[in-house]
């Protein structure tokens, strides 16, 4: 019988790189509250966001992801041929085959890096995370590359109170790598299905373009969300979650540097950060006053700006944690690039 | 088992922390959002606090039928109950 030998992995995984791509087209709360009878100040008051950015016709899921990445590489000090996986993290690729992360593969110049998506909507990036983590350290690549990337209006429904003024494109991409000391800690993750239906696309395909007996609607399947239980679920659940993940990696509160939430809604981060204590000292991302929720790519883009702004430094110790439809989570400590 | 007073004050405690009401105005016949200024979100927060602080379930389906504080105190109550 023959003996199959087993890979050898690195003893550690940690990020070695951010990067970020914001759409240039910056969206006050002005220009979409007419379709949704609402305005500026209620905006406000219901999530905090004042602008967000929408993508261009030629700012195409591939192309912002590209972007980021490169910008994640070089920050990483790496040369692409040195990328050998690549992961990408989106919900608005609509293609449903093949995988956007072949495509952005091949155009950045990697080896042929071995690539796909991964669909954990808003939970995708810190999914990849912990993927790219384990694959590190299990020895089936030595530098994975996360994308998180979403162009949500795409599938936005631009008269729909509830999601029209929340959601919102961008691209942000992370390179994980080998190290000698843990910089990423356990990842603490879940789901619930129950509650499948409180963020979900109204419709499938099939309903879209209708069978010989049932016409189909011919609309965009646009995404849908029911706002009070999801801000339940986020501000409490998670913030448990989120102490879990702290918890795993053996950091406490006072440790804790900067904490980089999902940016759904400023109103769950504030009560997210209530819920579980944080200290004044620690920094919280709030990204999503400018940026809107931008689902897989908010978590990246987040700690790409507080980088960018001295608000996290290489080496503090950051608590990343993304939840959204499925309902799925992921949270975990990382070291800052 | 808690009077209704002691509701009422441990709850504008709870309505204080999540909003910044001030403790005093949480009265029974005060309404939550047209009195407090307390909008679905801050709803929410506190109806996961008094939760917690009165050991209650309080379902999404029952927070639209509490109007008033009075109408929560009395929830509370007969949940306890």
């Amino acid at each position: 019988m023959a003996t199959i030998h087993g890979a050898t992995g690195a003893p550690h995984a940690r990020i070695l790189g951010i990067g970020a791509y914001r759409p240039s087209r910056l969206v006050p709360n002005s220009e979409v509250v007419d379709a949704i009878d609402s305005s500026d100040e209620w905006i406000q008051q219901r999530s905090g966001i004042r602008t967000r950015r929408w993508a261009g016709p030629e700012e195409s899921v591939q192309m912002m992801s590209v972007e980021a990445s490169r910008i994640a590489i070089e920050r990483a000090g790496l040369d692409v041929g040195q990328i050998d996986c690549v992961v990408v993290a989106t919900v608005s690729h609509l293609l449903q085959t093949p995988a956007v992360a072949t495509a952005i593969a091949h155009e950045l110049g990697t080896d042929g890096a071995a690539a796909f998506d991964i669909s954990a909507a808003c939970s995708g990036f810190c999914h990849g995370i912990a993927l790219a983590s384990d694959i590190v350290r299990a020895g089936s690549a030595r530098h994975v590359l996360v994308v998180g990337v979403e162009r949500l209006t795409d599938i936005l429904d631009l008269t729909d109170r509830g999601t029209a003024f929340i959601f919102a494109d961008g691209a942000g991409a992370a390179v994980v790598g080998p190290s000698d000391t843990p910089g990423i800690g356990p990842v603490v993750w879940g789901s619930d299905g129950e509650q499948f239906d409180l963020i979900r696309q109204r419709e499938d395909w099939r309903d879209v373009v209708g069978t010989d007996t049932q016409p189909g609607s011919g609309v965009m399947p646009h995404l849908t969300m029911q706002g009070n239980p999801v801000f339940r679920w986020a501000s409490f659940a998670m913030a448990k979650i989120g102490q879990q993940a702290l918890d795993s990696a053996g950091v406490s509160l006072d440790e804790l540097d900067v904490f980089v939430p999902h940016q759904a809604n400023m109103r769950i981060i504030d009560a997210m950060a209530r819920s579980m204590k944080l200290p004044d000292s620690v920094r919280i991302a709030r990204d999503v006053a400018d940026q809107g929720n931008t689902s897989a790519a908010s978590v990246p883009l987040a700690l790409d700006r507080m980088i960018a702004e001295g608000e996290a430094k290489p080496g503090d110790t950051a608590l990343l944690i993304a939840f959204g439809a499925g309902l799925s989570y992921a949270a975990q400590v990382v070291t800052v690039p | 088992m808690a009077s209704t007073e002691e509701i009422r004050a441990d709850l504008a405690e709870i309505v204080n922390e999540v909003a910044g009401v001030d403790a005093d105005d949480v009265q029974l016949d005060k309404s939550f959002v047209d009195d407090l200024d307390v909008d679905s979100l801050s709803m929410v927060e506190v109806v996961v606090a008094a939760e917690e602080k009165f050991g209650v379930t309080i379902p999404d389906d029952e927070v639209k039928n509490l109007k008033t504080v009075g109408d929560a105190v009395a929830y509370i109550e007969r949940a306890q109950g």
